[in-house]
């Protein structure tokens, strides 16, 4: 059985998981969604569409590429589509037009029993409100996926009880969810969708309704976690601290369109419209972004201080205030240079610009 | 001044109307009453045997059956303690084997009324229009006299003991499947959407979500089930039902004044056993879906 788990564990590694490749999606709320499509391509705005013909424009055209074996953030305010969004990744919520693809296959196009399939074994989802079985103590809610899929009890058991030491949850089985704590609620959430082992993790806001303490200790949690599994992850949220710190690649929704998307670095640093200006300003941009997104490259200084690859800024000012020194080399993983940073271009990364 | 009169059916025209349907019932019975009464015969046999084991067998240990069972539903010594003194008393009384009568018949008719009523209640959840078809027909169920629906299956049936139990399950089974389709239809929908994003396909979903969930309510619902059993016995009585029932009818026939007050505590005495009984149970399932901590 151990060597089973251990064997399943390397292919594991091995093996990457799929992206998830969104397409021309669009969402209208009301009864005839379909045929207001045509009108929103046409350039009707979401008021003109809510006041003339009553329908509600929930997602336009969205197109979000979502590479395999990464956290994409999706980011918006409420009401910017963002829930709706995550739902139509593994169809909770029916498209208007368009496709989400994994692999070779669209989701939308699925019939009731590939969609239950595909729910089962490529997908699990942690909510926002933990969504945990009351009548359910934490390992028979663990379990859950694994029930669903006929797994057999045992084997389901074992899985079971491995993921919930894994977030850290060791002899609280047989705790009733109402006997936990916000915070313990979310890891057996995060247990139960784990124990799944499906590649497409889907957490909507998981960590919205947790302290701010808690919260991101969770999102360490999910970061060691992510280091070692490699799944597609979708994360959902409205704080841009959180996005920052989980994204690879992070996508902003406001009223149901992409208004940017990329790197965190790229949207600290060349934020697309005046409405990302404006999140952006709040952020601690020392301790966000690289130094080697702002090096002069390939420029290297002779017996200058030495910097990583993927250190923030702030690291390197402290490498400035300790050495007396104005310029450091920056290296890549193997530590060979790549390129130099100067102590004035680091101060003025860190600066918030006042113009967008 | 014609048009004070209400335009109604003339007297003829009306005892014509009731002469067809009542010949067209009685000719529906004629055909199908000896095939329906043997439909009902398994029924009858398990009321009959139930009530046989119960009068039958030596008193300590059916008191002992009953308070133990009381006792595993409720896990509360009092109530247990209550239902003891309570059946002793009856026993003392020379109620007993009339009490006994009365529990197979209200033991059977909640066994029937789970049966029937759980089913309709899932369905009734499942779609708006089964609830828009079956809300109606609860509605008369309840407020339609019990005489009058007594009289089409006393033609059926005649007097005895099916008739007796069809006519109680008519009048109770209503908050049964209100209750069911309540239960289910209060489910937490973010408790739902997260069981259809694991891939529950929906007899998954009924089985391990919805009617776990919903038993608390149910609970409740065959909690008033068995109360309006109870409540029935004395009506069953006049079509044959024998129990507690029949001494009741008797003493207000014959204004025995302490015959129907000791008959009637006694269908209190076990109504309340009962009833405190599933209400414990019902709060016991409930505890963990109670309080959830911020």
């Amino acid at each position: 059985m151990a060597d089973a788990a251990l064997a399943n564990g390397a292919s594991e590694e091995e093996r990457v998981a799929h992206g998830v490749e969104i397409r021309n999606l669009y969402k209208i709320f009301g009864p005839n969604g379909a045929e207001m499509v045509e009108k929103v391509k046409g350039g009707m705005s979401k008021t003109e569409l809510n006041e003339k013909h009553n329908h509600v424009l929930g997602l336009n055209d969205i197109n979000i590429s979502m590479p395999g074996g990464q956290i994409q953030v999706v980011m918006g305010l409420s009401g910017s589509g963002k829930s709706t969004l995550i739902r139509h990744i593994n169809r909770l919520i029916d498209p208007t037009a368009g496709e989400v693809l994994y692999g070779d296959q669209d989701v939308c196009a699925m019939n009731a029993k590939e969609l239950r399939e595909f729910r089962r074994h490529k997908t699990a989802m942690v909510f926002q409100k933990f969504a945990l079985l009351p009548h359910r103590t934490v390992i028979e809610n663990t379990v859950y996926g694994l029930e669903i899929q006929g797994v057999n009890r045992r084997t389901a058991r074992k899985a079971a009880a491995r993921w919930i030491a894994r977030v850290g949850l060791e002899g609280f089985e047989d705790h009733y969810p109402n006997q936990l704590s916000g915070g313990m609620q979310q890891r057996v959430g995060l247990a139960r969708a784990l124990t799944n082992d499906a590649d497409i993790l889907l957490m909507d806001e998981a960590f919205s309704a947790l302290d701010p303490l808690i919260r991101v200790d969770m999102q360490s949690v999910l970061l060691d976690l992510q280091a070692e599994l490699r799944k597609t992850i979708v994360f959902i949220t409205h704080d841009l601290d959180e996005a920052l710190r989980l994204g690879d690649r992070i996508a902003i929704l406001r009223d149901g369109a992409v208004i940017q998307q990329g790197t965190g670095q790229e949207i600290v640093l060349r934020p697309a419209d005046e409405y990302i200006s404006n999140f952006v300003q709040e952020v601690n941009r020392a301790r966000v972004i690289f130094v080697d997104t702002i090096m002069d490259r390939g420029e290297i200084v002779e017996g200058a201080p030495e910097l990583r690859q993927r250190m923030l800024l702030e690291d390197a000012a402290k490498l400035f205030a300790e050495t007396g020194q104005d310029r450091a080399n920056v290296l890549d993983k193997t530590g060979r240079p790549i390129g130099s940073v100067s102590l004035q271009s680091t101060i003025s990364a860190m600066v918030t610009p006042n113009t967008h | 001044m014609d048009w004070i009169e209400f335009p109604s059916l003339g007297r003829r025209d009306l005892r014509d109307l009731r002469l067809t349907i009542d010949g067209a019932f009685r000719e529906f019975t004629r055909a199908y009453g000896p095939t329906l009464e043997r439909a009902f015969e398994p029924l009858e046999d398990f009321l009959v045997w139930l009530e046989h084991l119960l009068i039958e067998s030596p008193w300590p240990l059916v008191l002992i059956g009953i308070v133990g069972i009381v006792f595993l539903l409720s896990r509360n010594v009092r109530i247990a303690a209550g239902a003891t003194l309570a059946l002793l008393a009856i026993g003392y009384f020379g109620m007993w084997e009339d009490t006994m009568r009365t529990i197979a018949v209200v033991t059977v008719c909640t066994m029937v009324a789970v049966i029937i009523g759980i089913p309709i209640g899932i369905a009734m959840a499942r779609s708006d229009r089964m609830q828009g078809i079956i809300n109606p027909i609860l509605d008369l169920m309840q407020t339609m006299p019990s005489f009058v629906y007594l009289i089409p299956v006393v033609m059926i049936f005649g007097l005895g003991k099916v008739p007796g139990v069809i006519a109680v399950v008519v009048y109770a089974i209503p908050p049964m499947i209100r209750l069911t389709n309540l239960g289910i239809r209060l489910v937490d929908p973010a408790v739902l959407e997260a069981a259809d994003a694991f891939g529950s396909s929906s007899f998954q979903k009924l089985s391990k979500v919805q009617l776990p969930l919903a038993l608390p309510t149910i609970m409740a619902g065959i909690n008033q089930c068995i109360m309006m059993s109870l409540a029935m016995v004395v009506v069953a009585s006049m079509i044959g039902v024998k129990g507690l029932g029949q001494p009741v009818l008797q003493a207000i026939n014959n204004q025995y004044f302490t015959m129907g007050v000791m008959n009637g505590l006694a269908i209190v005495a076990i109504a309340i056993i009962f009833d405190r009984a599933t209400q414990a149970y019902g709060k016991r399932l409930q505890k963990h879906s109670e309080v959830i901590h911020g």
